[in-house]
């Protein structure tokens, strides 16, 4: 199989030989920051194929971020399972409440869409809640000390060493990058960009669009739900916060500043957006206000975002 | 060639509220004929062809298609069994390039499971959209940005996307309106070309395009067919020209 567009493929490969980099170059504190930066980077790349390339904009998908963290954690804690099953058990989780959720949202559009994945997201983050007793709700649960390290092909890994976490983190960010290289710049991201900017046109060149759109629904939840699990088990922590209201918007907000629709968008803008937000919440505690503007500036001037600009004025295969 | 019936339709019907859009129509196009639909604003045709094509439901009647049965199976199903239609307002891609825009139509024909394993290479794909193009005359706009092109481009793009398809049946939704008339020239040698391999199913205003082209007419008026006949038959109907014209017969 003929890879096509390779200069972005070289791009990705140097991306990722660049973060590995990094780790020798950074301080211990930009180190933690930057594993939050790449988990986070994946939950807004698996927002990004929704958003970005199907055009379909959700408010919901701290549901799916969510259900990778209580999926992961919640065997984790009461079931005692090993981490990588447990890892595996909240992906699963994502994928298949975005499949159910998918089923039933994707038969409205645009606003309609927007409000009813939001009232599902709420719906869930209720659901956390009421059964606290069980989900620890806004305290949350604390997973035990045995669930902190793991040993997979021989290999130990101290979920404690900031060293460990970087590199794990790096490596799920590395494979989904490289997986959704393969997913969107092949047949099916074509048609997932001919959904986003021409449904009926597609539907009358005999694609069935509501199964192509269940399609990247199911994986945007999906990926949500590995960057949720992998951030609940790495940092030993599960609680209500991750499903809340305030998530969905962050991947809204990180997937648009750096470029929606283009595939390194994400994480140049969780990388941005997380690094602004980390330095103005030490100067003042109205930080949202500074992310309120900012939000207005991208949406008025940059609406294809930082790399969707560069796109579109010298680099068009940077998508 | 034999007289076999491509598609049929009986007593097809679609009410908008109390409107009649399409009223009990029976209508039926052989293989290989151009068809020519004409007929004042209003008359129905659009949402006749937008019947045959599923991008409406009917309210009753029936419609076949080689012998089979769709009056309910849904528009992109309709697509695969070789009905393609290409839009009355240009409908195109318009952030692809000319040669995507194709690849998308082309995909379809060679590759119609969404999962399936990759039995057919992007190289063979881009290959035939090429190919599609070049029938159109975009040979060599390939790489251009479709929205940027001009219009009359624009529409020999959406042409050549429902040439992709190879289609039994290809609907032009008024295919003409807005290009020049050296660009109208250059479309009825396009769809001369098309219609060695397919059937045609043409909306069009243009009498002069329905002339040269039609083989059979057939006259839409208030959701019912007219008249139905040859150009000459059809030029000299007196309830035609009463239609038309709105002088008494």
């Amino acid at each position: 199989m003929s890879i096509h567009n390779k200069k972005l493929f070289l791009l990705c490969l140097a991306t990722l030989a660049g973060l590995f980099v990094l780790q020798f170059l950074l301080s211990d504190y930009l180190v933690l920051a930057f594993t939050r930066i790449l988990i986070l980077a994946v939950f807004a790349m698996g927002y990004n194929v929704l958003m970005g390339y199907t055009g379909l904009v959700s408010l919901g998908h701290a549901m799916f971020f969510g259900a990778g963290v209580y999926g992961a954690g919640l065997s984790s804690y009461y079931l005692g399972v090993s981490l990588p099953v447990a890892f595996l058990a909240g992906i699963l989780a994502a994928i298949a409440l975005s499949f159910l959720i998918g089923l039933l949202a994707l038969r409205t559009q645009t606003v309609s869409f927007m409000i009813v994945t939001l009232m599902f997201s709420q719906a869930a983050f209720l659901l956390i809640l009421y059964f606290s007793e069980f989900t620890g709700g806004d305290q949350g649960l604390t997973l035990p000390t045995s669930a902190r390290s793991f040993s997979l092909f021989g290999l130990e890994v101290d979920m404690t060493s900031d060293v460990a976490r970087y590199n794990l983190a790096l490596t799920v960010f590395g494979v989904v990058l490289l997986g959704l290289f393969a997913f969107t710049q092949g047949p099916v991201g074509r048609l997932l960009v001919a959904v986003r900017e021409n449904e009926d046109r597609t539907r009358m060149l005999g694609f069935d669009t509501y199964a192509i759109k269940l399609l990247a629904f199911t994986v945007s939840g999906g990926i949500s739900g590995v960057a949720g699990a992998l951030y609940g088990l790495m940092f030993g922590y599960i609680g209500s916060a991750f499903a809340e209201f305030k998530i969905s918007i962050e991947a809204l907000l990180f997937t648009l500043v750096g470029g929606p629709g283009t595939l390194l968008g994400p994480l140049v803008g969780t990388g941005l957006m997380t690094l602004l937000i980390d330095r103005l919440s030490g100067v003042t505690t109205a930080y949202l206000i500074v992310i309120g503007a900012l939000l207005i500036v991208v949406t008025l001037w940059f609406p294809t975002g930082i790399l969707g600009t560069l796109r579109d004025r010298w680099l068009p295969w940077l998508k | 060639m034999a007289e076999v019936v491509l598609l049929k339709t009986k007593g097809l019907t679609r009410h908008f509220g109390g409107l009649k859009a399409v009223e009990n129509v029976d209508f039926q196009i052989k293989e290989g004929e151009i068809r020519a639909i004409i007929g004042p604003n209003g008359a129905g045709k659009s949402t006749f062809v937008n019947l045959l094509s599923g991008r409406i439901k009917s309210t009753s009647g029936s419609v076949e298609f080689a012998g089979e049965d769709i009056s309910r199976m849904p528009a992109h199903k309709r697509v695969r069994k070789g009905i393609a239609y290409t839009f009355q307002i240009t409908n195109i891609y318009g952030s692809m390039s000319v040669l995507e825009n194709i690849c998308v139509a082309v995909h379809n024909r060679l590759r119609p499971s969404l999962l399936s394993r990759n039995h057919v290479s992007e190289d063979d794909i881009e290959a035939e959209a090429a190919e599609a193009a070049k029938t159109v005359g975009l040979g060599d706009r390939l790489e251009e940005v479709a929205g940027t092109l001009a219009y009359g481009h624009q529409r020999l793009l959406e042409v050549a996307m429902g040439l992709a398809l190879q289609p039994k049946l290809l609907i032009l939704d008024e295919p003409t309106q807005g290009l020049s008339d050296s660009e109208i020239a250059n479309f009825k040698e396009v769809v001369r070309e098309v219609n060695k391999t397919t059937t045609v199913l043409l909306i069009e205003h243009n009498m002069d395009v329905v002339m040269t082209l039609a083989e059979q007419i057939t006259v839409m008026e208030r959701g019912t067919v007219l008249a139905e006949g040859t150009p000459d038959a059809i030029m000299n109907n007196a309830a035609v020209q009463a239609a038309y014209l709105g002088a008494s017969a």
